[in-house]
């Protein structure tokens, strides 16, 4: 399963490559980016798709929307730190507000730019995008799901984020699984508990289930890849059938999938729920691997997290 | 003036075992821009007012925030913090993080994100307006495609900050390649100029250059002026200078090594 580790945005770029050769009203625009987004291959076979702004993410998007009203397909594609916070008005309201085909796409999200600090996290860019009307929001777990939505963007006019992250990541799919756009995606079934994880938290969160199988614990992991529109029903019948529910992002604990499924549990079928997310504080610099590990998101620990929360039924 | 150029191969040399043990960080952007910084901060700059935090400090801001591990090569070598703290560079929890924060002392204001100097820079100057200190931003060129810095130089303009001047380190490449070819910014004179900002041009490795220009600006401007200061990316081995993919390439132990070599030759 492991063998064919592909980051999530290298994925984006090579689908979106295949796409742009059958359709020329697909744009991209990058901000100095094209090495952080992959986006060189784009950038040398479609030198008239391409548009380079150079630093300058307030102006890609607002290029990006003027764009979309001739009837493109546009692909904004940098740094998730920048794009989402830069750019953050001109999403609301040159992107958003106006209904316009962007899609953009935030790559090195969460903690992947590590020991670059705090210029470099993207761990409000959920909170932010789920809060503007008409905005689709995609986090993929792995590079099966980028593909997917990449293919599923290029098709649709809609507004949308998609964060993807920086390193290979392990597959968790496979060309037989079926997918349903806005559904959250069974990772594996269980009754005692659900993980409802997104990004690259699903394989940690995959691997907390192994960890307690082997202990007789029956665990859920539900991959909320689309955060908004978001999969109600999945949340809801999680709650009912398994009674505890443990959620795993890379993200602030304010304003992402934690918050989002404690909204509808509450509002629809009160369970307990365990939010793992990042706290509200300065982070610790590292590479994302040591801040996982200091934050809590290896499987062992996830695991530890069920446990409690089924214990406490 | 040759013991400050002296000083910043000494400090390249420090920026370069810090790329090494990290295997991290932006070493072209940092050896171009290191005879600027040395000159602030071993000539131009009284560090001793820095260093006790006092109100009428002069202020510098490395609004290229990613050559972060200049600026600490710099700092621990005047005495800010110790030596041996460059070891934690880009190490989990470490207060050097690859863009500078107010954890580390000599800091004024955390960069990293581009484009944000300039203003924080502006604001100060107004705060300081009639004193005796001069608060000092220092760019790259391709940050300069950020349109908040050209908000900013209006900003400065409109306020006549003479207490503020914007160092330009013009090594005509960013991440991608050229910036010519990714955002194009001649006339840069003549855009500083329109704006009403008077610039002056210098060689960025020349420190006796840069002291003389920053006088030279001082002296007759009423309000803020730009030192555009020509530098070489990679500046002190031809393995990385005038090279786009030297912008955050980590050397291979040959190169780490070559490198050591080169920059200790620029100053024998
Ligand atoms: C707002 C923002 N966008 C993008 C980046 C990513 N980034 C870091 S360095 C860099 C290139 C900087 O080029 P330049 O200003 O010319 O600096 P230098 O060549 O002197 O290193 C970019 C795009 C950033 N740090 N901040």
């Amino acid at each position: 399963m492991d063998i064919n580790k592909v980051s999530c945005r290298k994925a984006f770029t090579s689908t979106l490559e295949k796409i742009a050769a059958q359709n020329d009203t697909i744009f991209m625009v990058c901000t100095d980016s094209r090495g952080s987004v992959t986006a060189e291959g784009f950038a040398d076979k479609f030198p008239a798709q391409f548009i380079e702004v150079g630093i300058a993410e307030q102006n890609a998007v607002g290029i990006a929307a003027g764009l979309a009203t001739i009837g493109k397909n546009v692909f904004v594609a940098g740094p998730a730190c920048f794009l989402t916070a830069r750019s953050y008005e001109q999403i609301k309201v040159d992107v958003a507000y106006n209904h316009l085909s962007v899609k953009i796409i935030g790559v090195s999200g969460g903690v992947s730019y590590g020991p670059l600090g705090g210029t470099h996290t993207a761990l409000h860019d959920i909170a932010g995008m789920r809060a503007l009307p008409n905005i689709q929001v995609f986090v993929p777990s792995d590079n099966f799901t980028t593909t997917l939505i990449t293919e599923y963007l290029a098709k649709n006019d809609c507004p949308a984020y998609m964060r993807t992250g920086r390193g290979d990541v392990p597959a968790i799919y496979c060309e037989s699984d079926n997918f349903e756009m806005h559904k959250a995606k069974k990772v594996c079934e269980g009754n005692d508990a659900t993980i409802i994880a997104c990004g690259e938290m699903v394989y940690p969160a995959k691997m907390a289930a192994e960890l307690l199988k082997q202990e007789g614990v029956s665990v859920r992991v539900l991959d909320m890849f689309c955060l908004k529109p978001y999969d109600e029903e999945s949340i809801i019948s999680a709650a009912k059938e398994t009674k505890a529910i443990v959620t795993v992002e890379e993200h602030s604990i304010y304003g992402g999938l934690g918050e989002l499924v404690c909204a509808v549990t509450a509002q629809n079928c009160p369970v307990p729920v365990k939010v793992m997310g990042f706290p509200d504080e300065e982070y610790k610099i590292g590479s994302s691997a040591e801040l996982f590990e200091h934050y809590g998101f290896t499987p062992p620990n996830i695991a530890q997290e069920v446990k409690k929360l089924v214990k406490a039924k | 003036m040759d013991t400050l150029k002296k000083i910043a191969y000494e400090r390249r040399l420090d920026v370069l075992e810090m790329i090494w043990a990290s295997k991290s960080g932006h070493i072209g952007g940092s050896m171009s821009c290191m005879d600027i910084l040395v000159t602030l901060y071993y000539e131009i700059m009284d560090t001793d007012k820095i260093l006790k935090n006092a109100p009428d400090r002069d202020r510098f801001i490395l609004s290229k925030g990613h050559c972060a591990e200049a600026l600490y090569a710099v700092l621990a070598d005047k005495g800010f913090f110790p030596k041996e703290d460059l070891k934690t560079f880009g190490k989990f929890d470490t207060a050097l993080a690859e863009h500078p924060t107010k954890k580390i002392p000599g800091v004024e204001i955390a960069t990293g994100a581009l484009g944000h100097g300039l203003s924080i820079g502006v604001g100060m100057a107004l705060g300081l307006k009639n004193t005796s200190s001069t608060i000092y931003v220092l760019m790259g060129d391709g940050e300069l495609a950020e349109g908040s810095v050209w908000e900013a130089i209006m900003a400065a303009n409109k306020y006549s900050l003479n207490n503020l001047i914007a160092i330009i380190d013009r090594n005509y490449l960013q991440i991608s390649g050229e910036t010519k070819d990714i955002m194009p910014l001649e006339s840069l004179v003549g855009k500083f100029e329109y704006f009403g900002w008077p610039v002056l041009l210098c060689d960025a490795h020349n420190p006796e250059r840069i002291i003389a220009r920053i006088k030279e600006g001082r002296q007759g401007n009423a309000g803020p002026f730009a030192l555009i200061a020509e530098s070489i990316k990679g500046k002190g081995s031809s393995l990385m200078e005038y090279k786009t993919e030297w912008h955050h390439q980590i050397p291979n132990e040959a190169q780490y090594k070559q490198m050591k070599e080169d920059l200790r030759h620029g100053y024998q």
